[in-house]
Parts: structure tokens; sequence; C-alpha cells
């Protein structure tokens, strides 16, 4: 079957019924995704799927029809989404292996949403499980990326 | 004052770390230094000035041995190195090293003398430096046990320094002119009329330099690096999905394998039925794992995981306690002088005072459950054999051990295995544990040639865990006035020392401080005051969890001052600062009394609940706020104050305090780990969560710099987080909560 990641077409020969998480880790070598729980309940693999967050764990790849966007896709360490920026801003990483899923969760909050407030950013961010407890600084940094998107905007 | 006044030149060029107490103790062997292992493998043009500098013509390498797992080590211990040898951080690379005795750390088994932190004597210090000896001898290069900070400070500064001195001297032969009339400047050796020289092009002329035997280190008016925040060297790749955690190891031609061993933690596997899974698409082989489960070797980790759960297994039953109650029960039991374990305090007479006061003393009793680590990263490594040697890739808290195992398991003498430390997402103690890297290595074993990523369900990381052991604290005590006149505190649990040795097969004589740890060592001064520690004999496997003794016994105990302020009727701070004299101690709590207003008019509904505990030598006090709404307890504000001595990195150091907090919020809201038929219950985040951003609160907090010396900030802000919530709810509810999770009494928004 064919999948569209980050703009690149690829041919994949898997199981229909293989997670989409694991095309893109073990097939693909697309390893900012991350396994954490594979029950959809920890976010580490967030994903987008035409803008839309997605849970790549629990999504069977033949369920996939559209652009999948990862970390890698949506920014580079040379050129930076408005929000891994804002990410790096304020630190907010510790051990980091939620971060791509807190950071693809984020995105897609503040594309639907510039201006969101706390209860719109506990709604989007709730499904995203960070063991180091990093949340007050990823609270802060949604906010700043909100801040730098609507200025842009603007 | 320094003990790196007494470390020769020679010592430290040759490779030797810290060799702090070394002349004190007369001990020739100890002196002696490891060999510096940047030395092995250098390469044409490279020069290794200690085993923590590397120089050669793409730049400077700082070598950071110890484990990067979100504490912020990488950076912090590398700007230690980067501030002397005059060269900013961000123009360096930071590597991981190669495991080496050199690395050892001589400062985690510091916690293990008989002296209270608080106490400065110079009995206490030699006992502290005594310590350094047996860590040396072992060459444990371990991170944990907050002793990172604690064991580089001078060492890793000296190591900046020395390099610099060999660099100046460098210059100083090749432009023919005076030391002293050179200065340097990142990364650079510049003379009086302005020319500049790299460290680069002076690095092989330098390691041919005899040193002086005077370097001295910067005083702290002069650091530009230390004392201020400093951006992570990590936080571009990992915003960026960028950076290597062992999962995202990658290697030509590699297969994916998972693992299914006995729930019945420590048996065997009796027997198993494959059920065809070996024809299963993608799946290459089923291989023992020992004698204690399979391994599932596919091409892809999903297939794995599919075919491994298609296998039928007859596993062996264990002959510890096989439920919950059982481990409980085995606690109680355990309250006998036969399993007395250690008496590390007996000031006055107990005995008599709870005698006198009869009726009126305060027996309670509280308890804690067993905790899984629940790193984000599940338990993993990829490893190759071929032609005799052997590469693991894998994030470790324990890298020396590493080695020794991955030779154990392997037949492959350790010169010949490469041990590659990655990122570790989360270790909060788990990854001190081998299982991992023990299972990776078998089935490397047995597919020689091909390199084999062994990921774990997150079922199967859950499962089989060696866990935050369970605890009983009672406690008597009876008040006098508006203070405590007795307490007597009696503490029984499993050893974690005993338990996570047994695995590295190692035995240590002697009680297990960490049974009674914040718990005899704490601040407080009560007239007749005694703790014992019981020891619950061997079963479940047990380890570090960040923290270690003091998550437990922390809650115990601050729960337990609580109720006796309560009982006194006194103000629970007023009550601590009559019990405390140690002057850094009083500050912490005197200080987040001010942040949180204490004394303010408290809002309906709402409750302030304080806690202070001591650990790793770092006093902490906590003040959280609560509100008791319709719909259950909402944590709204946390005010923490600690007193680390000197703080290398605000930034960080304030990161660690939230991280640590909400470690401890999480586990005494919603932690549990329960046994039944001898098998853990809990098997993925849906029963065995943790707080979450909408239940976060907002954390205050204020780094204090008034204790003795430096100290390590990635666990002391945990302990206090769950005494504190319990006399919050306490003071909002008037419900007393005395066993962890509290979400077993109220419900938490």
């Amino acid at each position: 079957m064919q999948l569209n990641v980050n703009g690149t077409s690829h041919d994949v020969d898997v199981d229909d019924e293989m997670p989409l998480l694991w095309v893109l880790r073990d097939e693909l070598n697309i390893t900012g995704p991350k396994f954490g729980c594979g029950i959809a309940m920890c976010g580490a693999c967030t994903v987008h799927i035409n803008g839309q967050p997605a849970r790549s764990c629990s999504i069977p790849v033949g369920q996939v029809s559209g652009l999948v966007t990862t970390i890698e896709g949506l920014g580079t360490p040379d050129a930076m989404h408005v929000v891994q920026a804002a990410w790096v801003e304020h630190q907010v990483a510790q051990c980091g292996y939620c971060q791509p899923g807190q950071i693809m969760s984020a995105a897609a909050l503040l594309q639907m949403n510039p201006n969101p407030d706390d209860e719109a950013i506990d709604r989007a961010m709730s499904a995203n499980l960070c063991r180091c407890g990093t949340y007050p600084r990823i609270r802060a940094a949604v906010k700043t990326a909100a801040q730098n998107i609507r200025e842009k905007n603007a | 004052m320094s003990t790196l006044g007494k470390i020769t030149r020679r010592a430290f060029v040759i490779g030797s770390a810290a060799i702090a107490g070394g002349v004190l103790f007369g001990v020739y062997k100890y002196k002696q230094p490891y060999p510096n292992p940047l030395e092995k493998g250098l390469a044409q043009g490279d020069t290794a000035l200690t085993p923590y500098v590397l120089i050669n013509a793409t730049g400077v390498t700082i070598i950071v041995p110890r484990a990067e797992m979100g504490q912020g080590v990488k950076t912090t211990l590398a700007a230690l190195v980067a501030e002397e040898l005059d060269i900013d951080v961000q123009n360096v690379k930071v590597e991981h090293g190669v495991p080496s005795n050199a690395y050892f750390n001589a400062a985690v088994l510091e916690e293990g003398v008989p002296f209270p932190p608080q106490d400065d004597s110079a009995m206490a210090n030699m006992a502290r430096n005594f310590m350094h000896v047996p860590a040396k001898f072992f060459g444990v290069q371990v991170t944990g046990g907050s002793s990172s900070t604690v064991d580089a400070f001078e060492k890793m500064r000296m190591a900046g320094a020395t390099a610099r001195e060999a660099l100046l001297l460098a210059a100083s032969a090749k432009l023919n002119l005076p030391k002293n009339t050179l200065r340097t400047d990142n990364g650079e050796v510049i003379t009086k009329d302005g020319q500049r020289i790299s460290y680069t092009e002076l690095a092989s002329l330098a390691a041919s330099i005899e040193l002086p035997d005077d370097v001295k280190l910067k005083p702290r008016s002069q650091w530009k690096q230390i004392g201020r925040p400093v951006p992570r060297v990590d936080m571009v790749e990992k915003c960026t999905g960028t950076a290597t955690f062992g999962i995202d190891v990658l290697q030509n031609e590699m297969l994916y394998a998972t693992v299914k061993v006995n729930p019945n933690l420590g048996a065997k596997c009796n027997s198993y039925k494959a059920n065809n899974a070996v024809n299963m698409k993608g799946v290459k082989a089923i291989l023992p794992l020992g004698d204690i489960g399979v391994a599932v070797v596919a091409t892809n980790t999903w297939y794995a995981f599919k075919a491994s759960e298609k296998i039928e297994f007859d596993w062996a039953k264990t002959d510890y306690a096989q439920t919950t109650d059982a481990l409980f029960a085995s606690a109680i039991a355990a309250f006998t002088d036969e399993h007395q374990d250690s008496q590390m305090r007996s000031d006055g007479d107990v005995e008599a005072i709870l005698g006198q006061a009869g009726d009126a003393t305060i027996h309670r009793e509280y308890r804690a459950p067993l905790l899984a680590h629940a790193t984000m990263e599940p338990m993993n490594a990829t490893a190759l054999m071929k032609n005799g040697e052997l590469d693991v890739w894998v994030g470790t808290q324990m890298a020396t051990y590493a080695l020794s195992e991955a030779s154990r398991v392997s037949g492959i003498a350790k010169e010949n295995i490469r041990i590659h430390t990655t990122y570790l997402g989360g270790g909060f103690g788990r990854r001190l544990e081998m299982d991992f890297i023990i299972y990776a290595v078998m089935v490397a074993k047995q597919l020689e040639g091909t390199p084999v990523k062994v990921t774990w369900t997150r079922e199967e990381d859950m499962t089989h865990d060696s866990y935050r052991p369970f605890a009983v604290a009672r406690f008597e005590g009876v008040t006098d006035g508006d203070s405590v006149s007795a307490l007597d505190v009696k503490i029984s649990s499993p050893s974690v020392m005993e338990s996570q040795m047994s695995r590295l097969g190692v035995s240590i004589p002697g009680p297990d401080s960490t049974i009674v740890q914040a718990l005899w060592d704490q601040a407080y001064i009560i007239e007749n005051y005694r703790v014992t520690g019981y020891r619950v004999p061997m079963g479940i496997p047990v380890s570090s969890w960040r923290s270690v003794g003091a998550s437990q016994n922390g809650f115990f105990n601050e729960s337990m001052i609580d109720e006796l302020a309560i009982k006194a009727n006194a103000d629970p701070i007023e009550m601590r600062l009559g019990l405390v004299t140690h002057q850094p101690t009083r500050n912490v709590l005197q200080t987040a009394a001010k942040m949180a207003n204490w004394g303010r008019e408290i809002p309906p509904k709402h409750g302030l609940g304080v806690a202070l505990v001591t650990s790793f030598g770092v006093p902490v006090a906590e003040i959280i706020e609560v509100v008791n709404t319709p719909r259950g307890i909402k944590i709204l504000n946390v005010y923490v104050v600690a007193d680390v001595g000197i703080a290398i990195d605000p930034l960080n150091i304030e990161a660690q305090l939230i991280s640590a907090v909400n470690f401890g919020l999480a586990a005494a809201m919603m932690g549990e780990i329960t046994l039944l038929n001898g098998k853990v219950q809990q098997t993925n985040f849906h029963s065995y969560d943790a707080i979450r951003m909408h239940q976060s609160p907002v954390i205050h907090t204020k780094i204090l710099e008034n204790g003795e010396r430096i100290r390590g900030i990635g666990e002391p802000g945990t302990p206090p987080a769950a005494p504190a919530l319990a006399n919050a709810i306490f003071a909002a509810t008037g419900m007393r909560i005395r066993e962890m999770p509290f979400n077993k009494h109220i419900q938490f928004v």
C-alpha cells in the first residue's frame, strides 16, 4: 500500500492491521513518534493525519487515508515549527520521550484554536502523559506559541 | 575546603578522577588511578587531556559519564568542565563515553553513613569521605541517589582546569611567551597583543606537557556558566524527534523482538506451547530466554508482539506473598526483635515518657503500597554479537555493571564489548536494573551476526518491574504543651538494597539505611526520640524508586507530625520550627511559609498543608493548597523551597523540583501496584495512571543556598509532596488519610 509521510510517498508491504506507529518506526525508520502503551492511553505516538491529532499506536495502517505528519515533518533542528521553538524557549523537555507527542498535540490544538485558555489546553493535552511532570512548562510553551502564531497572523 | 588539593597532577593527567581523601587513608591501591578510557582508541591527532576532555581537529568533546534521564546532567556536568576550560558549553560536543571504572561515582554511598545530613562535624565528614574508598574500589559508574553533581562538582571542574592549564603551557612553549602573559577565552588562548590560537591547534602539544601541581579552580565570582541558566544541550534534539533513545537505535539488517517472562517474578517457565506462532507473518524465531520465558523475533516489533500473545505458558509459582493482603501481613509480622534491622536513633527515654503518658499517647499506623517506575520509554535494548565481539545499545543508569553482565551472559571478554549509552526515556531507578540488558544479550547470542532490538510491551514492563517496596509505619507520640515530648517510630519494609544487590550477585552485610531513610535522619530534635527499622524477608523484587525510602517515609513522618500538631493545638509550621535548630532547614520552612502567605485567612473549602523532609541532604519544604469541590479535591498551588548548598543551574533545578513534586503527587493520588495469585494486576496506564495536565497544579519554586555543601536535586522534591497533600486535604475536609494512594478514600478532579 501507499503511505504519504511528511510529504514523501512510501510503498509499504505489511499486514493491514499493523498500527501506523509500527509502520513508521520499524518499516520506515521514522522514530520520532514513540511507543509508550499501545492502547492510546499515553499519547507518546501522536502524529497528524490530515492535520488532525491521532494516536498512531492504535490506528491500523489499512485505515489511514491521507497525509501523515510526524514530529520530523513538523519542523527540523534548523527550521523549527513555532511550537517546537516555544518548547525550546521554555526548556520544556526533561527525559524528552513524551515530547514529540506533546508537541504534535499542541500543534494540532493551535491549528484549530490559536487562543486557547487553560481549560482548552487541559482538554487538548490531557491525553498526553509525561512522567517527568513537565506540565507547567508545557502550558507556558503552548501560550507562547499561541501568541507568536497570533502575532504572525495579525 | 577543597579535598582536591591532594590530587597530584600526574594522577589527573593519567586519568584518575577525584581521589579525595586518598592520602588521608593511606591506601596505596586506592590512590592508584584507573586508566584513562579515552586513551584506548584515540584516533591520529586526538588528545585526551583527562578522562573528561577530548580535543581533536574538529573541536572539543566533553565526556559526561552519567545517564541523561531527564535530570539535565548532560548539560550541568558539561558546564562544570566548560567553565574551567573556558569555553562555552554550547560550542562543545558532549558525549556519554564508554563504561569505565575511572568514572566511578564517589558520592553515591555517602548517604549510607550513620550521621544525619545536618551533622557537619569533622567525624561525620570523615565518614562521608571514607565512603569514597569502597565507591572507588568497586568502580561503580552509577547514576542515581541524587549524587551526580555532588560527585562531579570538584572533579569535573578540576578536569577542565587541568586541561586549560595544559593548553596554556602548550601555547607558552609554542609562542615562546611567558604563561602569565597569556589568557583564555571561549576555546582560544590569547596573547597580550591579541594573537589567538584555538585549543584544537594546541591539543597535541598539550598532551606532552609536564604540568605544575598547583592547578587552581576559579573563584565563584568569576563563574560565567555555573550559577546561571544554561540552555540544555539536548533540548533541540528532544523537541524535534531527533534525539536517540535506546528504543530508536537503528542498525542495518536489524530484527525486532519482544520477550515474555514469567509474571511470577523470579520463577521459571515450566513449558510453553508455541501454537503456530512461529508461522505468523513476519515471525523469524521463538527462542528460549534462559529458563524464565521466551523471546519472539520478527521483522517488525508489532509482529513480535502479536505472535507473543499466541504462545501458551505453564509458569512456575513463587513461594512469596501471593496477594496484596499477604504483603501487608508480612510487613506487620516483621515488627519483631528477630526482624529488627536498625535502630539508628535512640534519644532520651522513649519508653518512660510513653509509659507516663498512658492513654494520652497517640498511636497511628500508616501504609504505602508497591509502586511501578513506569518510565515513558518501555524497557528495551539492542545487541549485536559478531566475530567474538558484542555491541549493546541501551539506556542504563549503571554502565559498568551493564558491561559486566553483558560479558557474563555472552561469554565475551569485556574488552571485546562496546556499551553504547543512549538517552533514557525516564529512569527513576528502573534503569539501575539489568534484566532488559541481559535479555537482549541472550537473544543476540542466539542470532549471531544479526543485530536485534528487544522491546518490551507496556504490559511486560509494568508487570515485570522491581517495585518501590510496600511499607507499614507505626508511631507512638506524646505532646507536651504545644510541642512533642516523645516520638517512637517503627517502620517495616523489605530491603531495597538486599533485593537490588542480590540481582547483581552482591550481598551487603549490616542494616539497610534506606528502610529508615527520612525517618532517623530528619532535622527534628525531640527529647525522647527513637527510630527502629524492621526488615521484611525478601519476596517480590523491590528496587530504588525516585527518592527510595524517603518516598514512603516522608509521607508517614510528616503526616504524623501534622497529627501531633493538631493534637497539641499548635500551628504545624510553628511546632516544626520549635523542633528544628538547623538553620538552613528552618530557612526553607520559613521561606515556604512566606511564599504561601501561611496564616492568611483561608477561603471556605480550601486547605493548606505543609511538609518538611530532608533527603539526600537537601531540606525541602512544601506547602500545598487544595480546594474541596463538589466533584472532589483540586490541587491549586504547590510552594516548594529547597536548599541545595550551591545551585549550578537554577532553571534546571526548578525543572527538577516541578518534576519531583508531580512525581510525588501522582503516587500520592493514584499510584498502586497490587498482587493477585502472585502476579501484578496493573498492566498499562489505564490501571496505573499518573498525574496529567488537567490535574497538574501551579508550582512555585524557590532555591536557597545556605547548606553546608553542594547537593543533588533529582529526588529530594518528591518526598514532601504526599504528606503536604494529605495535610492539606485534612485542613480542607477534616479527613485524615493514612494510606497511599489517597484516591481509595477521596476523589480528585
